[in-house]
């Protein structure tokens, strides 16, 4: 027991002489970004890193005077692997932001350490709209999938679609969009005939979309994650779907830029509502998937690298007015920020420190024969709904 | 309702050719080999290369993904998995599953971990309606029936007609009486399995546009492969047919009738079976 205690006390005596000399160390302004990099979501990963160095490539890699490290760390998309690494760089390297996130259970294992350490984590990809309560420290520059559903759900009424069945992959993201698509479409008067759950490891649409068929809607709406709504999208033309009438409609991420090209012809006249589309007209937007593409191969942005890009945005603003601070001063000076973003204009709600941007209605064309998700309608300043104050 | 049997036709059809394989490997040598959907993820990949990348032809693709999965079962055959045989069964299916894990890295780190996107040529992608819409057949799915039941024909005639195949099935009755009676058994399984690989991997490429297809897909199926040769037994080849075709009707009417438990359906299927008959629906007598 003595041994024990005369251990410890050693052991944070030469911990806490390591994080005075790390703290000594004061010239250098650390963002720890910590992204699946490898596995099913690898591309999340690839698509924030290179617009996170973009943004650095653009606007310089000091601030304030201080130097700015860029971290990249690896969680293969593991809640247990997010949740060290982040200690380690909170701890180790004494990071001054966490960023990244690629998943909700990602940023939710991770939201503890970021209160504890009183460390500003900032969430640049998951969507679930309580991963900011898990935290006083979040703060996101994605989207929220209630946000993205309500958009679908308030445009479709209107344009005659009133019977809906709802097809969404079974986890919390298309949970979520089920749910505020429904209370939505059911508030503008709609009908949601049915809500169909497909299990995450599903390999065949057929049955589902059978029973979608056989039940005769206007529209189905559905969620799945961007990788099977290739799939998806082409079992839903072969069963001749668009020519019984069926409309295909979702959240942007069913028609993700990165893939979209690769879907082919199936995906044309699809509508869907998201925050950011490659194509969306703004000079800003035009620069960015410029110089992105540019620097990556001729890879277009998705709307995974326009949140990994704002993020960088907002901790770099943040920490030019705290003068390269940490903590509770650089997590003030991130809430409230208003800029345009490629995506359009956005701000950081001070409140809830959640992202409000426009929403807008798109439509998959052939322009210059590349696929777009070309907008075409807007809805301003969307608050994420899923937050009830 | 026709049309929901229809696709559970064809999800069993592409079943049984990715798992046949596997169960006459099992029948013969006793041999557990968990690496199997490796073999079809090759075919699909091959598959996937040569037509998004060189502009092969589908149907030259298939061949050659039969082909590429084949040699590559050949090869391994001779290398690793013959080492193996004499071992216990513990051992082969660490092995084995190891060897499936290294084929899912080795596929990411050459591929990536995105699923793979096929564009089918023009004539496979319609769809035709007969009865007033009751039974709708999308083309491709249709195709799948056909090259799956030519395929079992096939093997039928090989494995009951033909000298081959007699000296197949006294090997998987008595490898050692068979050996006695100068069959060479070594080569008689060597050629089964690399045949039981390429038709693995020719499920691969067919099932790529159907199933999905990305690194993890060995993994993924193997749960269904097990099932299939669980069910039907490994004595012969109907028992895995009639498995694989039951399993996908049922997988498919499930989802369709029940969504809210159509994953569970399959298991609850293949329970009840095994209680019902613990050695799978058809045991030859004679058969060790």
């Amino acid at each position: 027991m003595q041994k024990r205690i005369f251990l410890r006390s050693t052991a944070l005596a030469a911990l806490s002489l390591v994080a005075a000399l790390a703290h000594a160390d004061n010239n250098t302004f650390k963002i720890g970004l910590i992204l699946p990099m490898t596995g099913p979501f690898a591309s999340t990963g690839k698509q924030i890193e290179a617009a996170a160095r973009l943004y650095m490539a653009q606007n310089g890699d000091t601030v304030a005077g201080k130097k700015v490290e860029l971290i990249v760390k690896d969680d293969t998309s593991a809640p247990d692997v997010t949740k060290r690494i982040a200690q380690e760089l909170v701890v180790n390297d004494k990071v001054n932001v966490l960023a990244g996130f690629g998943l909700t259970p990602l940023a939710l294992a991770t939201a503890p350490i970021a209160t504890q350490s009183k460390t500003p984590l900032v969430v640049m990809a998951a969507a679930t709209s309580s991963i900011t309560q898990a935290s006083p420290y979040i703060v996101r520059t994605s989207f929220t999938l209630p946000q993205a559903a309500v958009g679908i759900a308030d445009w479709a009424p209107k344009n005659g679609i009133k019977k809906v069945v709802t097809l969404v992959s079974d986890y919390g993201p298309g949970i979520d969009a089920e749910k505020y698509f429904k209370d939505r479409f059911l508030f503008n008067g709609g009908q949601v005939i049915e809500t169909l759950r497909v299990p995450m490891r599903n390999p065949d649409f057929a049955p589902f979309l059978q029973k979608v068929r056989d039940l005769k809607p206007d529209a189905m709406f559905v969620f799945v994650p961007s990788g099977a709504g290739a799939a998806l999208m082409k079992q839903f033309a072969e069963r001749g779907m668009d020519k019984a009438g069926i409309k295909l409609i979702g959240t942007g991420d069913v028609t993700d830029d990165d893939i979209l090209n690769s879907m082919g012809d199936v995906a044309l006249g699809v509508v869907t509502s998201h925050h950011y589309s490659a194509s969306h007209n703004s000079p800003l937007n035009k620069k960015f998937v410029e110089a992105f593409q540019k620097a990556n191969n001729g890879l277009r942005p998705n709307f995974m690298a326009v949140g990994g890009y704002d993020g960088m945005r907002v901790i770099y603003e943040a920490a030019k007015a705290t003068k390269g601070g940490s903590g509770d001063a650089l997590l003030e000076a991130m809430k409230g920020q208003i800029f345009e973003s490629p995506r359009g204009p956005m701000f950081i709600d001070a409140q809830t420190r959640d992202v409000v941007h426009n929403i807008y209605i798109r439509k998959v064309e052939k322009v210059g024969g590349q696929l777009y998700n070309q907008e075409f309608d807007t809805i301003k300043d969307v608050k994420d709904p899923g937050k009830t104050k | 309702m026709l049309t929901i049997l229809f696709d559970g036709i064809a999800y069993g059809m592409l079943l049984f050719i990715l798992a046949v394989g596997l169960s006459v490997t099992m029948g013969l040598m006793n041999f557990i080999n968990l690496a199997h959907g490796a073999f079809a993820m090759v075919g699909g990949y091959i598959t996937v290369v040569l037509m998004q990348r060189h502009g092969v032809p589908f149907m030259a693709c298939l061949p050659l993904a039969f082909g590429g999965a084949a040699l590559l079962g050949m090869v391994l055959e001779r290398t690793l998995y013959r080492t193996m045989y004499r071992k216990p069964h513990l051992d082969q299916v660490l092995f084995s599953i190891g060897l499936a894990f290294m084929a899912v890295a080795t596929a990411d780190y050459f591929m990536g971990s995105q699923q793979q996107i096929m564009q089918l040529p023009e004539w496979l992608r319609g769809r035709t309606e007969l009865f007033d819409g009751a039974l709708g057949m999308g083309h491709y799915r249709l195709f799948i029936i056909a090259v799956c039941a030519a395929l079992t024909i096939g093997l039928q005639f090989i494995l009951s007609k033909t000298r081959f195949g007699s000296r197949l099935r006294a090997s998987v009755d008595d490898p050692r009486v068979a050996a006695g009676l100068g069959i060479n058994v070594n080569v008689v399984f060597a050629a089964t399995f690399a045949v039981g690989s390429g038709l693995a991997g020719l499920g691969g490429a067919l099932g790529a546009e159907v199933l999905g297809l990305d690194p993890t897909f060995p993994l993924k199926f193997m749960v269904y492969f097990l099932i299939v040769v669980a069910v039907g037994g490994t004595s012969s080849i109907t028992g895995p047919l009639l498995a694989a075709l039951l399993l996908g009707i049922a997988d498919v009417a499930g989802k369709y009738f029940i969504p809210k438990l159509g994953a569970f359906i399959v298991y609850a299927l293949m329970i009840a079976i095994l209680i019902w008959r613990p050695q799978g629906l058809f045991v030859r007598k004679g058969g060790k």
